[in-house]
């Protein structure tokens, strides 16, 4: 119940497809979708195997909740090693893809091997097929999405995707489903790409039931009760997005900006949701024409966007007048801020072409933000561009380097290494942004000290979504403290990590904990599935799901020292705003964290903690 | 009063809670490709659009079933009756907008019913996309927008009109 109780294992390698049951007795201790796949993946895959190889292995799991009408009960991840990274990586997507692959009656399907030829696999309810991918290689996310409903004429097909990004195997390629959602971090589109996994399509015609639908049915409307009262997930949301943000945080002396040289943008209003519901001066009409719900979802906070027309980018390319995802804040923040770029129209248009080509654009823009700093300090210059001019604000220059980064082309094939590696070989890796080879996102440490914490300790690399403190510091959800203070941040840090990977293992969206706290998802859990789903039970869930992260990452080399931050984060004291004058204090919190986790000061798990954790 | 659901596309988000519901009550469990009513996503022209059966005065779907397996109650509603359908889908041709649909595994068609007086999609939209109102009165917020955005001749002209 809540469960179909069946996997799907394809071994790419042999072209075989696998039936097996759920482990139920895991899905008791590691709920789902993140937890659940993490285990699998933790009993099966070698922690020091090559995430780009065959041993390597890709799981799309649902939650529970997936499949049901839990408000944002629609979400599926990817979990695999990731390859920017070395360490786990989760990526967790919406739109309608997760549901379908539950209602074709599967809670997950476990990719190994590798195929020797492009291929994609097909879910039709029970009916699966591993598919030559001949005459879908080398096109977009876009393309396949289109040519795959239309070569099985069906139009209800979900279809989760690499582009070409994924394809050249860019270390920060995605996986895209539903034409514009992504399960968007550390590389898992790589790793498709390396098993010559095209794109998996679903239809499925089955349902799903829960364990007691009376009791779920008022849980799950009580939840939706509080999600539409509350003004973040009922008016802020729907209305601007996650954009809602961008002149939040720039105020709050939080916006890294030009690859961290600043905390605050001076140009952030004209990217932000404000201006993306003025009518433009060009055509008069607003860059965001409405807001789309995946799957299940009572908030809507999806942005749907037309380019205008006559913008540089698009006004001999027709096929980009279309509407489609528009700008979420990170990416606005990444492909903006991080670069100093202000054209609203352009980032609509490079944000298209990640969506397009399935590249993160957290990472993309952060990484084009590094690589803009190489050039104005001399140590690139158009040679090495290839004759882009390089310079912090260039809507020109980020536009060229997306149209050649997931072609892997020009010294876009040096922008897909990621700002780690790409500083390294420059010989300046100091410029990079990056907590364990991963691009930190839209929140400047130094004046939001809590996010420096979970930025360094995040089990997937620098990342928002394992910890969003932000929260509490910034929204005062689900109690005010103060963002320049690291007092108390430790606890915070590990209540938030704790939280979200209990979440992330349900089925839902992340966003619903602007509103909900485990008080409100518990109950919806409990109904669902069996297990007595209690708040205490969630956050031990949550607990053990990043001890047993944690230790994948520790045997695969990482130690407490990449539980850092980057040096201008810690040395660079912010010029600007309310966070003027200070650093990140990663030093006054990470040794209580330890504490707090029960880990020595080694970062290592002891054994107590293990015992009590059950891992 | 009759009632019917009125359907503004504007609203709609394509979250489909509306589908999750309308299976929910006629098959127990949330199964979207067997609900009443669907929800189309054309997001490339930024439009979302439920659609289900109109309950139609005069109902291609009864006309053509040769078994009068499809009735009219109390209020309009056009119902299926599965005792006595058997299965042979001409409804689903005759209906002209698609929304009588076969169910494979009952060997059934399936429609809306308006889930017998309180449809369960209009409670479950989160958004008012979807509403059940009074039939004669469905024109009503429409009028009513076009006469708020109506300045001409507004001016007061009467006999009482202050000078």
């Amino acid at each position: 119940m809540g469960w179909t109780g069946k996997i799907l294992r394809i071994d790419l390698t042999n072209g075989t497809v696998n039936t097996e049951a759920l482990n139920m007795e895991w899905a008791d201790k590691y709920l789902g979708q993140r937890g659940l796949a993490s285990k699998y993946l933790v009993e099966e895959v070698d922690p020091k195997a090559d995430p780009l190889g065959p041993e390597n292995k890709l799981i799309m799991a649902t939650g529970p909740l997936t499949g049901t009408c839990a408000s944002t009960g629609g979400r599926y991840s990817v979990i695999t090693k990731g390859p920017l990274t070395g360490a786990i990586a989760c990526s967790n997507s919406g739109g309608y893809f997760g549901a379908e692959l539950k209602f074709a009656g599967w809670d997950m399907v476990i990719f190994e091997g590798q195929s020797p030829k492009p291929v994609y696999v097909t879910i039709f309810d029970d009916d699966v097929q591993i598919r030559d991918a001949g005459g879908l290689w080398g096109k977009s996310v876009w393309e396949a999405d289109k040519k795959i409903k239309s070569d099985h004429q069906d139009q209800m097909i979900h279809v989760a995707a690499i582009g070409v990004a994924g394809e050249n195997e860019v270390l920060y390629s995605c996986i895209v489903n539903d034409l514009h959602r992504a399960a968007g971090r550390s590389g898992v589109g790589a790793v498709m790409g390396n098993k010559n996994l095209k794109a998996v399509a679903v239809r499925g015609t089955g349902g799903v039931k829960v364990k007691d639908f009376k009791t779920f049915m008022d849980a799950t409307n009580a939840g939706k009760k509080v999600l539409k009262d509350n003004a973040v997930t009922g008016q802020g949301l729907p209305a601007f997005g996650t954009q809602v943000l961008m002149n939040v945080i720039n105020e709050a002396g939080a916006m890294p900006t030009r690859n961290g040289k600043d905390v605050q943008f001076e140009s952030a209003n004209d990217i932000s949701a404000e201006a993306m519901a003025e009518p433009r001066r060009s055509d008069g009409k607003p860059n965001l024409l409405t807001n789309q719900a995946c799957f299940g979802c009572t908030i809507a906070c999806g942005r749907i966007s037309k380019i205008d027309e006559t913008h540089y980018t698009v006004q001999n390319k027709p096929e980009y007048w279309h509407a489609s995802g528009g700008l979420e804040y990170e990416a606005a923040w990444a492909l903006g801020s991080a670069t100093g770029i202000k054209d609203l129209e352009g980032l609509t248009y490079v944000n298209f072409i990640c969506n397009e080509q399935g590249l993160d654009p957290i990472t993309f823009g952060a990484t084009v933000g590094a690589a803009m700093e190489l050039y104005e300090t001399g140590v690139i210059d158009d040679k090495i561009t290839g004759g882009i001019e390089l310079k912090f604000g260039s809507s020109e220059a980020l536009v060229k380097c997306v149209e050649l980064t997931g072609k892997a082309e020009g010294f876009g094939k040096e922008l897909g290494l990621g700002s780690k590696r790409l500083t390294e070989k420059y010989g300046k890796p100091e410029l990079s942004m990056t907590v364990k080879g991963q691009e930190f996102p839209a929140y400047d440490p130094r004046g939001i000290q809590g996010m420096g914490l979970t930025y360094a300790t995040s089990n997937r690399g620098a990342c928002h979504l394992r910890g969003y403190t932000v929260a509490s510091e910034i929204l005062g959800i689900p109690e005010k403290t103060d963002p320049l203070e690291t007092d108390g941040k430790p606890g915070l840090v590990k209540a938030f990590q704790d939280a979200t990977a209990a979440v992330d293992s349900s089925g839902l969206c992340v966003f619903t904990t602007f509103a909900w706290t485990l008080e409100d998802i518990a109950p919806q859990v409990d109904a669902a599935v069996e297990g007595n789903w209690t708040v205490d039970k969630m956050l031990e869930v949550g607990e053990r799901i990043w001890n047993m992260e944690r230790i994948f990452n520790n045997k695969a080399g990482f130690t407490a020292a990449d539980d850092n931050l980057p040096e201008r984060l810690l040395k660079d004291a912010a010029k600007t705003g309310p966070a003027k004058g200070l650093v990140a204090g990663l030093d006054k919190m990470l040794p209580e964290y330890y504490d707090l986790r029960g880990w020595t000061q080694e970062g290592v798990p002891t054994n107590e903690t293990l015992e009590r954790l059950a891992v | 009063m009759l009632k019917a659901l009125q359907i503004d596309p504007g609203k709609c988000t394509g979250c489909k809670q509306c589908e999750m519901a309308c299976s929910y009550v006629n098959e127990g469990e949330f199964n979207v490709s067997k609900s009443r009513i669907r929800v189309f996503d054309f997001h490339e022209d930024a439009r979302f659009v439920p659609y289900t059966c109109t309950q139609c005065d005069e109902a291609w779907c009864q006309q053509a079933c040769p078994v009068n397996a499809i009735t009219t109650n109390e209020m309009g509603v056009k119902v299926v009756h599965d005792n006595l359908c058997v299965g042979c889908k001409v409804c689903t041709i005759a209906c002209p907008f698609g929304t009588v649909n076969y169910n494979a595994s009952t060997g059934k068609v399936i429609k809306c019913d308006l889930c017998g007086g309180d449809p369960a999609c209009a409670s479950a939209c989160p958004t008012d996309a979807i509403t059940f109102r009074d039939a004669e009165q469905s024109g009503f917020d429409k009028m009513k927008e076009w006469a708020t955005k109506t300045t001409a001749g507004t001016e007061p002209t009467g006999p009482n009109a202050p000078a």
